[in-house]
């Protein structure tokens, strides 16, 4: 093997990369062609035929363009909260948590210990009506007498922003831990204010933490569905839920099927889009 | 793929037994699935045989009785068969979707015993797609215990596919504390003070019958016009912010918080819950409720002597009038108010147990061919915003 090897030197790359190639071509690439081959049936459960039905796309768009946007929205709102969260944080955290950097970065992990469904479960009793936090923002009366969180956008949003936290801060830490501090020492050296400094030297250097952490948070949050069914109202469903109720409630594969496609094909577009506007190379950091 | 083969084949690694016993992984792909703890059954399964020595039951949650001995208990004493029971149906349609697809290829799905309510499609869908056993009734002699009325249902006509489990009727709960009391739908959906407190279900059945009755249509002979009138009716409760979800049993824990005033409920599910908060309240609407039931059914590859067994254990009023007073159900079964009186005194004037005359006057069955129509279930999902 050894010897066989040495002779085919060029054949090491394709060997080490064939594990990952049949696990994505097992488990990534043959399910999509299925789904893909069922996005195009027609008929009702349990006989499905397959017919090139393209329509099952455009009544897909036209029936849920709603959720669609809604999805987007949500997505977008919880990854500029996350970020406007997440980075003040991990700042403190990389610059000035010193020996205890360690233990704050297992305190925003260790909430993920716990399964996603019981953390939003958790926010069900957390947000509730007759709950404490309900409670309180009533009697500062920042919440109408008989207003309420749970069930409503603002929860929604803010469950996902809880949900997808870690993905948003933990890249932009690393980015921040790799700074060089002499190059801070150098701004400062030639008469950078600590703004300036953190503007032309820490921003930019923490920019591919900032595009990996975004792209991490709103690709998952766009097709996430427990928050809005959990901690919504039929008025937040989001194009998850839609899929997800296709798929196990009313038995309709072939258009869960295409409004899958879809939603891959929209997140797809806007990640094209927002590789244009930050450019590629902060994409691979 | 043939699916009789793959059974056949499976049949026959159970007669194989000892490799199929010393492989858990193999066992599991046979039987199991990925959430379930049995699996044990499938090396069994068919018809013919002798029982195993362990039942695995899929049922609804605030099903069954708690207090010890528990019938579970009293029939492992009488036949030495464990009961794995697991509280793994939240909707009929999203248990269907669980085990279809082992179905469909002809796998067993690890339960020798799984419920589905005639107040929805499923039933009938099991049966035409031939995804489950035919009972042993040699093995249930207590079937004759069974009520006429329960005896010739439209998707079994002949009781040889499944047997009621408990029946129960659709309602409005509501807490007293947050609501004076809710007995009409109209109050439900349009009170300003219910604003954002209120649920119904996502089951179709349950929700649509109860709106119908309160247009004055009738549930169990629907027509589009009587259909999308009480569509319209949930939808505009729902743009106007008073309905605040659509749940399967999760109203449960909103409503004993305090988050709901008022919701859509199910008659046993509150009367247990009472037991804890006696703020709340159930009734049947004034202008009418819906009456459902659960059967049992053997899925494929279930072993139909064990569950025969147990369908015939339950099936002595003993047992059964045990488990109707603990749930706060309808029992289908003959001869069960004497136990329960013995069991609870109390038992026999409640109404949710033994409905009398006056209420089984108010409570209706919906139309079968409203469940299954295709149209409709969209435009249903649509309302949920799905």
């Amino acid at each position: 093997m050894g010897a066989f090897l040495h002779r085919h030197r060029s054949l090491t790359p394709y060997l080490l990369l064939g594990p990952g190639l049949l696990w994505l071509g097992i488990f990534f690439l043959i399910p999509l062609g299925f789904l893909g081959y069922e996005s195009l049936q027609s008929g009702v459960f349990p006989s499905f035929q397959f017919t090139w039905e393209f329509s099952n796309f455009s009544n897909g768009i036209r029936d849920y363009h709603e959720q669609f946007v809604r999805s987007f929205v949500y997505a977008g709102l919880a990854t500029v909260a996350c970020l406007l969260l997440a980075y003040p944080l991990v700042y403190w955290i990389a610059f000035r948590a010193g020996r205890w950097r360690n233990l704050f970065l297992l305190a925003i992990v260790a909430p993920f210990f716990v399964t996603y469904l019981v953390r939003t479960l958790a926010w069900l009793n957390i947000l509730a009506d007759q709950g404490p936090v309900v409670g309180l923002l009533r009697d500062l009366h920042i919440l109408a007498p008989d207003g309420r969180l749970l069930a409503t956008t603002f929860a929604v949003v803010s469950g996902i922003t809880y949900n997808f936290f870690p993905f948003m801060a933990l890249p932009i830490y690393v980015s921040l831990e790799q700074i060089d501090p002499r190059l801070l020492e150098a701004a400062k050296d030639l008469y950078a204010s600590p703004t300036k400094a953190f503007l032309r030297v820490t921003l930019p250097l923490s920019a591919p933490g900032i595009v990996a952490g975004t792209l991490l948070t709103f690709i998952p949050a766009a097709g996430d569905f427990i928050n809005a069914a959990l901690l919504g109202t039929p008025k937040q469903t989001m194009i998850g839920n839609v899929i997800q109720a296709k798929f196990l409630e009313s038995l309709d594969y072939p258009m869960a099927a295409s409004l899958s496609f879809l939603l891959m094909g929209a997140i797809l577009v806007t990640l094209l889009v927002y590789a244009r506007i930050v450019g590629t190379e902060k994409l691979t950091g | 793929m043939n699916p009789r083969m793959t059974r056949d084949e499976l049949l026959r690694r159970g007669a194989a037994g000892v490799t199929l016993l010393s492989l858990p992984g193999l066992l599991a792909a046979c039987g199991g699935g990925d959430d379930n703890g049995g699996g044990e059954s499938a090396s069994g399964g068919g018809g013919g045989g002798e029982p195993n020595d362990v039942l695995n039951f899929s049922n609804w949650e605030l099903y069954i009785d708690t207090k010890k001995p528990t019938t579970f208990q009293q029939f492992k004493n009488k036949t030495g068969i464990k009961v794995n029971y697991f509280e793994d149906v939240n909707s009929n349609d999203g248990y269907f979707a669980k085990v279809q697809g082992r179905l469909r290829q002809g796998q067993g799905i690890g339960r020798d015993i799984f419920v589905a309510t005639d107040n929805s499609r499923f039933p009938g869908l099991y049966v035409d797609q031939k995804w489950v056993e035919k009972l042993d009734k040699s093995m249930i002699p207590n079937i004759s215990n069974l009520i006429p009325a329960q005896q010739h249902p439209p998707f079994d006509p002949n009781r040889d596919y499944a047997l009621p489990w408990l029946s129960g009727m659709d309602g409005i709960a509501w807490n007293e504390d947050l609501t004076d009391p809710v007995t009409t739908v109209d109050k439900l959906f349009n009170d300003p003070k219910l604003k954002g407190k209120v649920t119904v279900w996502g089951e179709m059945g349950d929700t649509l019958g109860l709106v119908m009755l309160s247009n004055g249509d009738d549930p169990s002979n629907v027509t589009d016009e009587s259909f999308d009138r009480a569509i319209k009716k949930v939808e505009k409760a729902r743009d106007s912010g008073q309905i605040r979800r659509f749940t399967g049993n999760d109203y449960a824990q909103p409503l004993a918080r305090g988050d709901l005033a008022a919701c859509f409920a199910w008659s046993g599910d509150v009367a247990q819950l009472i037991a804890d908060n006696p703020k709340l309240h159930w009734g049947i609407p004034e202008t009418g409720g819906i009456i459902w039931t659960d059967n049992m059914f053997i899925p494929l590859g279930g072993s139909v002597p064990t569950a025969s067994t147990y369908m015939n254990f339950v099936y002595d009023p003993k047992i059964a009038a045990k488990i109707a007073v603990e749930t706060g159900y309808i029992s289908s079964v003959k001869g069960v108010k004497p136990f329960a009186l013995k069991l609870d005194p109390k038992s026999g004037n409640n109404p949710l147990v033994f409905p009398d005359s006056a209420t089984l006057a108010k409570v209706h069955q919906n139309d079968p061919k409203m469940l299954s129509n295709q149209d409709y279930i969209t435009k249903w999902q649509k309302v949920q915003g799905q």
